[in-house]
């Protein structure tokens, strides 16, 4: 066969030189090429992104940054007509009144109790959020009991004088209780031992925690109508997640337990809750609460409230709890059924260590929710961090007409920088924890 | 003998280990605590209501109102009206805002979501610090920071900033044109439902025809030029035969203020920028997850079958990624409606506002009231919650 294609015969002799590497491959201009300016269409949308930051980001550094005042000791300083500057931000406002932000109007010889207090609550939270921390059991105890109570002395003063009456009762029901578990462990026919332990234990710590909230440690007194700005907002936060931990994990066992009853309130309880705004759960926490005590009792109006909060978030943290219960294998439960151990082993031991674990990235975002929804509680009146910049904002020392911006730009910060560091956290988590399951 | 027996029997356990005998026990304590609970709730309740001298029952909602209220739906009057009118304006106050507010923040967290897996680095990275910002300052903050800077450089009525074409803008909001319609106006309507049918009615004949032949019609532009199209042509043939069906009532500058024409109340439009912007973060993140989600085989596959890049998202693609979307989106919708609750905020007269605030002061009534309100919140949350479990079996993969 012979072909009609003309090969050419030509055979190079000599070797061509290396062409130079193409210039434009890798280096910033070819990644601006690659990344911004590919085609007519991501040309355009490039210069309108470029169009729209040069429009709002130069003036917005030029208000928080450049123009900004930064000292001054009143209005003056920030209104063009005294003098001032009134086309930045009035970061001399902030400055000024960053106490009244920070502790709202607490007693000012007293303020160290809440820097003590703040201190406690970063050991707390850095020991439980630290995942190699040693001891994190020890963190957990400290966090959920300890670190409760001495905030509790801390922050009012403690020294609730409880009479001997009082005493006297508690001594009663703590004899009680004892003999009501040995009664049990006498009919079940078990040792008596764990029954007396356990029974022992809880009256101990019941017992414990009265007594150093009875103990006049010689604080003054502050009460909770003085306490305001980053302090309440830590605390109804803190509230609220110290409360929403144990109180969601319980529903969320109710919500998946056998027993109809147990099932149907915990389903109530949370979609109830889940179905209505904050607002109106803080709203009737405030006008109903004290409607359902005896008229003589009172409810502290910063109470209010927390509680209201504290049961808002447990029912979203009980759905992110469930989520992990369900993810759980069943090969876990039987497992742990089969080992013989009893239904509070199972979940103590076996599933609630590895599920709780697996949902730390949604626990994080619950409490990321919680935080930002603290801001309602200005709502009803409690001097948080926003209520104490409404409240500054009127304040004719300071008035000039980038008061309420400043203000606003400082909460915004406030929250953005807790906020940010907590979804960091999470998404660390979830790295690490997705580590195990990557091929 | 007996000894044997004793061996051979299972031994006798006591009732108190019966895990059924144990449940019910739990159960009933239970019932029993939370019974108790209620119990001495209620009594107190009544007990303290008679001592305040607040009347019980649901007949409040007859009494004259008393009050006003700055954006009205229906007729509404201090005098004239009683609390049930209030609640039902703030109901629609509250229904209005969030249905404006889903529509915008729909359109802006797509856009948004699509940019954050933009491959333009630029857009991409802008897309990331709006979704990082956003959701991480509460909401309240927002509506603050959103209510002063619309407020804020807005002058008095009497300097009001004349936009043409009937728009004022004042601090008192923005006044535009009410349409008055006559009574021919009854066509427009009727053509839009003639444009819908024909445009059903016209997909279900191209979905047909393109089984058959395999041809495609331009179903797109034929349903927009009918549910579009169709009113428009309608309103301009009516025009031009003299009959107009809609006339413009324009606002006029008085002295003080400006009567006639619609008013925009600057809270209605800081509460919607605020629920718009915000819940636009959120929708984006789901709308990125649900991209996401579809693997890319499926892309590649559809590309392997000759499908356009156009036509992969379209065919491909979005049907995929919606099965993941919709419910966090609905969740979303839900979370936008709750939240315009936090009107109350910047004094939007919303269903909080004007029931759980101004009503609630007025008549004392905290039960009655607290019940009604969470009851509507509850009723929107578990009706979509509802559908949202009928469409979740209708679109769920169908597994062997």
């Amino acid at each position: 066969m012979s072909t009609t294609v003309d090969i050419p015969r030509f055979v190079r002799a000599k070797q061509v030189e290396a062409l130079p590497p193409p210039n434009l491959a890798r280096g910033p201009i070819a990644w601006v090429r690659e990344n911004l300016f590919s085609g007519p269409f991501n040309t355009l949308l490039t210069l309108v992104v470029f169009y729209l930051l040069y429009v709002s980001v130069p003036p917005l550094v030029k208000f928080l940054f450049i123009d900004a005042v930064w000292s001054g000791t009143d209005r003056a300083a920030c209104r063009a007509d005294m003098g001032g500057s009134e086309t930045g931000a009035c970061w001399a406002f902030i400055r000024e009144k960053l106490g009244y932000f920070t502790y709202g109007s607490y007693t000012v010889s007293e303020r160290w109790r809440v820097d003590i207090f703040f201190a406690l609550l970063a050991i707390g939270v850095g020991w439980l959020l630290w995942l190699k921390a040693p001891r994190r059991d020890l963190g957990a105890v400290y966090f959920f009991w300890l670190f409760p109570i001495l905030s509790y002395i801390l922050l009012t003063g403690g020294n609730s004088d409880f009479s001997g009456r009082f005493w006297i009762g508690f001594l009663i029901f703590g004899v009680l209780l004892i003999a009501l578990f040995a009664f049990v462990a006498a009919i079940l026919k078990t040792s008596l031992r764990p029954a007396l332990i356990i029974a022992g234990g809880i009256v101990a710590v019941i017992g414990i925690t009265l007594a150093l909230m009875d103990i006049d440690f010689g604080l003054r007194h502050v009460p909770t109508s003085l306490w305001g700005g980053i302090l309440v907002t830590l605390l109804v936060a803190t509230v609220g997640i110290v409360f929403s931990l144990p109180f969601g994990i319980l529903l969320a066992l109710g919500r998946r337990s056998k027993l109809p009853i147990v099932r149907m309130a915990s389903v109530i309880f949370i979609e109830f809750v889940r179905g209505v705004p904050l607002i109106t759960v803080l709203i009737m926490a405030n006008t109903m609460l004290p409607l359902f005590l005896p008229g003589d009792m009172t409810v502290d109006r910063l109470l209010r409230p927390l509680i209201g909060t504290a049961l808002f978030a447990s029912a979203y943290m009980a759905e992110v709890v469930r989520g992990g219960l369900q993810a759980m294998p069943k090969g876990q439960y039987e497992g742990a059924m089969s080992l013989g151990l009893n239904y509070p082993q199972m979940m103590i031991l076996i599933i609630l260590p590895q599920a709780l674990r697996i949902v730390i990235p949604g626990i994080v975002n619950t409490f990321i929710g919680l935080f930002k929804d603290t801001s309602l509680v200005a709502i009803v009146g409690i001097f948080d961090v926003v209520k104490t910049i409404e409240a500054s904002r009127i304040d004719p020392n300071w008035a000039a007409p980038t008061i309420g911006l400043t203000g606003y730009a400082f909460a915004a910060l406030f929250y953005f920088i807790f906020c940010f560091g907590m979804s960091r956290y999470s998404l660390g988590v979830e790295r690490r924890l997705a580590a195990g399951q990557k091929r | 003998m007996q000894t044997v027996v004793s061996q051979t029997s299972p031994p006798k356990k006591s009732i108190l280990y019966d895990p059924k005998v144990r449940g019910v026990f739990y159960q009933v304590l239970l019932v029993a605590i939370v019974g108790y609970l209620f119990w001495i709730a209620a009594t107190n309740a009544i007990e303290n209501l008679q001592r305040a001298k607040i009347a019980s029952g649901f007949g409040f909602l007859n009494n004259t109102a008393g009050f006003d209220i700055s954006q009205t739906l229906i007729q509404f009057s201090a005098a004239g009206s009683d609390y049930g009118d209030a609640f039902v304006v703030g109901l629609l106050n509250t229904l209005i805002v969030s249905a404006i507010g889903i529509f915008f923040t729909t359109i802006l967290g797509f856009l948004i979501g699509i940019a954050r897996l933009s491959r333009n680095w630029m857009v991409a990275k802008v897309a990331m610090v709006y979704v990082e910002t956003l959701r991480n300052i509460p909401l309240l903050v927002q509506l603050l920071f959103w209510y002063i800077a619309v407020l804020g450089p807005l002058p008095q009525p009497r300097n009001s900033i004349e936009m043409g074409a009937g728009f004022f803008l004042n601090s008192r909001g923005l006044f535009m044109a009410r349409p008055v319609y006559t009574a021919d106006a009854w066509a427009i309507p009727a053509a839009l439902v003639i444009g819908l049918v024909g445009s059903f009615i016209y997909r279900r004949w191209a979905k047909a025809q393109q089984e058959r032949t395999g041809r495609q019609s331009p179903v797109g532009l034929v349903t927009l030029g009918l549910v579009l199209g169709l009113p428009i042509l309608t309103w301009i043939v009516l025009a031009i035969m003299g009959a107009n069906p809609i006339s413009f009532e324009l606002p006029r500058k008085g002295t003080f203020n400006l009567t006639g024409g619609m008013q925009i109340l600057p809270e209605f439009v800081a509460l919607l920028l605020g629920l718009t912007t915000y819940t636009a973060a959120f929708i984006a993140e789901v709308v990125r997850a649900g991209i996401l989600a579809v693997s890319k085989g499926q892309t590649e596959a559809a590309g392997s079958l000759g499908l356009k890049p156009g036509q992969t998202l379209r065919l491909v693609v979005i049907p995929q990624a919606m099965r993941v979307i919709i419910p966090p989106l609905t969740s979303q919708y839900l979370n936008l409606t709750k939240n315009s609750s936090l009107a109350v905020a910047i004094g939007y007269p919303d269903l909080v506002q004007v029931f759980m605030g101004t009503v609630l002061n007025q008549t004392g009534q905290a039960i009655e009231v607290v019940v009604i309100t969470m009851g509507v919140y509850l009723t929107i949350s578990l009706v979509t919650s509802a559908l949202m479990n009928i469409y979740n079996r209708r679109v769920a993969i169908v597994e062997r």
